[in-house]
């Protein structure tokens, strides 16, 4: 057979399913990231079905989807609610960065894999999925709840500490002297403060250049503006997916507003390859050995991720039902935490680290918005027995 | 009363106030658009019990429904304050002489020194229209003046 009808078949085939299986998992109320994952690891080496010709597409694919998961990322706040957060919630948000990147990091240790990767798992454990939480608080009726901006604080500051965390990680995945990782973290350092500066004086002069006559040609600009930013950010060692994330945190506005509206299609479809893309790297065979571990690093990064958000929400003065929502509102992990560990695996850290993190993030995306679902029945009930 | 209001990073802005008997009340506005209108469970009062999801049409119309009858009740409040001021509803009936003319043809101030301070047309509220204003049969229109001033007012709308 022809290449390229292979290659059609194949990536249809693979795209089809996803969306069958997607929306079976919105119709039970989970979010589709677990699915991805578990479907890349059926067409990767080891799977049942291993993919052949059209791997090579899915990785460039793939790639393009580290870009389009993290534009929309930096849209979704504006520079003031950064500012605004790092002033009022940074004791809550240090806390969540102190308790949260602990287990990743101390598993790590304790397993013997390095600094470079306990890094990196901290940020695995760290950061919760904007996007998961998003959508558990939309379905569920939270967004009116008191306890609600306490938890949308928290993921704004952790998308600012993932902008200094970001850069910072690459550069010691990159493996760069003590001097020139020194250098590269100034750089990225010196960005992320010019981003945020640009993003709240002068942001004016990129929304002249943006101002959109047409969805269009924003669609066009937006992208090839990323891509730009990312190309050059691999180039100083940065990773692509901090350029790309820092130009979505300079755009903001009615601009943003538009942009994202544009973009979440096309990220829908380029991070679907991204998450298949990083079950393929995966051999489900290297998946057993880690299972237990990676449970056991879910369960108490649950158990840590509830005690942030019961922290945050009694200092904002909620009541214990609120504290209990707030903190299963930000258990879910997803994009950022596969990004991390998929900069981790590009860059060769210990072989258990990909398999740990995929299993890791199926487990809580999984269960996190499952959880959330349960949590207040069961709040209901005991409230009624009391 | 005292409204509080509170920043959602990504989503907008939400208003929200305790009633007199003890309910907790809220709105949501979201930043691409939408009302939430948000009701707080009394056992657990962080907790949004019912949700209605408003578009912009729906919250329009909540509000005047809200609203509207509101303007006419403080005119009531307003002349039981002020004495000797007087508030009335006046219809234009399909045989008024103004029906169909813009309202300052009628020069109601200039002749009874009473103003039409709003008019009420299918339910909602122009309020302080403006001399050009047309008046329409079925139109609804409120005056305060002194008492023989909306008088006079009446009589012109009805007669000319």
């Amino acid at each position: 057979m022809n290449q390229t009808a292979i290659l059609f078949l194949e990536f249809g085939a693979v795209l089809l399913g996803l969306g069958v299986l997607g929306a079976l998992a919105l119709r039970v109320g989970v979010s589709p990231i677990p699915l991805y994952l578990i479907a890349g690891l059926a067409f990767g080496t080891g799977g049942i079905l291993p993919l052949t010709t059209s791997k090579e597409f899915v990785s460039v694919g793939a790639q393009l989807g580290v870009i389009l998961v993290m534009l929309p990322l930096g849209l979704e706040y504006t520079a003031d609610e950064l500012v605004t957060s790092l002033k009022g919630n940074s004791r809550a948000g240090i806390v969540d960065v102190v308790v949260n990147a602990a287990p990743g990091a101390v598993c790590a240790l304790l397993l013997g894999w390095g600094p470079v990767a306990a890094v990196a798992m901290a940020g695995v454990t760290y950061a919760t999925s904007s996007s998961i939480t998003a959508r558990i608080l939309s379905d569920l009726g939270w967004i009116g709840n008191r306890e609600t901006p306490v938890v949308l604080s928290l993921l704004v500051f952790e998308e600012l500490a993932m902008a200094i965390y970001l850069p910072i990680l690459t550069a010691m995945l990159a493996g760069l002297s003590f001097l020139g990782g020194a250098l590269t973290v100034g750089i990225a350092l010196a960005t992320v403060s010019v981003v945020l500066l640009v993003a709240l004086r002068g942001g004016r002069l990129i929304q002249v250049f943006m101002a959109r006559p047409n969805p269009e040609v924003l669609v066009l600009k937006m992208v090839g503006l990323a891509l730009l930013v990312a190309g050059v950010a691999q180039q100083l060692h940065v990773s692509a997916a901090v350029g790309a994330f820092l130009v979505g945190i300079v755009l903001s506005g009615k601009l943003a507003e538009d942009a994202q509206a544009l973009l979440i299609p096309m990220r829908d479809l380029f991070a679907a390859m991204f998450f298949v893309f990083f079950g393929l790297q995966t051999d489900p065979a290297t998946i057993g050995p880690v299972a237990g571990l990676a449970a056991l690093l879910a369960l108490v990064s649950m158990v840590t991720k509830l005690v942030t958000g019961a922290y945050a929400a009694r200092r904002a003065g909620i009541a214990r039902a609120g504290r209990v929502r707030a903190g299963m509102a930000l258990i879910p992990r997803g994009e950022f935490n596969i990004v991390i560990a998929g900069l981790a695996v590009t860059a060769g850290a210990h072989p258990d680290l990909g398999p740990v993190a995929a299993a890791y993030v199926l487990i809580l995306a999984a269960f996190g918005p499952l959880a959330a679902r349960l949590v207040q029945p069961l709040i209901t009930a005991i409230a009624k027995r009391a | 009363m005292e409204v509080e209001q509170t920043a959602l990073p990504g989503i907008g802005l939400r208003h929200e106030f305790s009633t007199r008997y003890g309910r907790r009340i809220g709105v949501v506005s979201h930043r691409a658009g939408g009302r939430d209108l948000v009701i707080y469970d009394p056992g657990d009062p962080d907790r949004a019990c019912e949700t209605v999801k408003l578009n912009d049409v729906e919250a329009d119309a909540l509000a005047e429904l809200l609203g509207a009858p509101r303007i006419v009740q403080r005119l009531n409040d307003l002349h039981r304050e002020v004495e000797g001021l007087v508030s009335l509803q006046l219809p234009i009936a399909p045989g008024s002489p103004y029906a169909g003319r813009a309202m300052g043809e009628a020069r109601v101030r200039t002749r009874t020194g009473a103003s039409i301070v709003a008019v009420v047309r299918a339910g909602q509220v122009f309020a302080s229209p403006a001399p050009g204003f047309p008046l329409a049969a079925g139109d609804v229109v409120v005056v305060v003046g002194s008492p023989d001033g909306t008088g006079a007012a009446a009589d012109i709308i009805a007669n000319g």
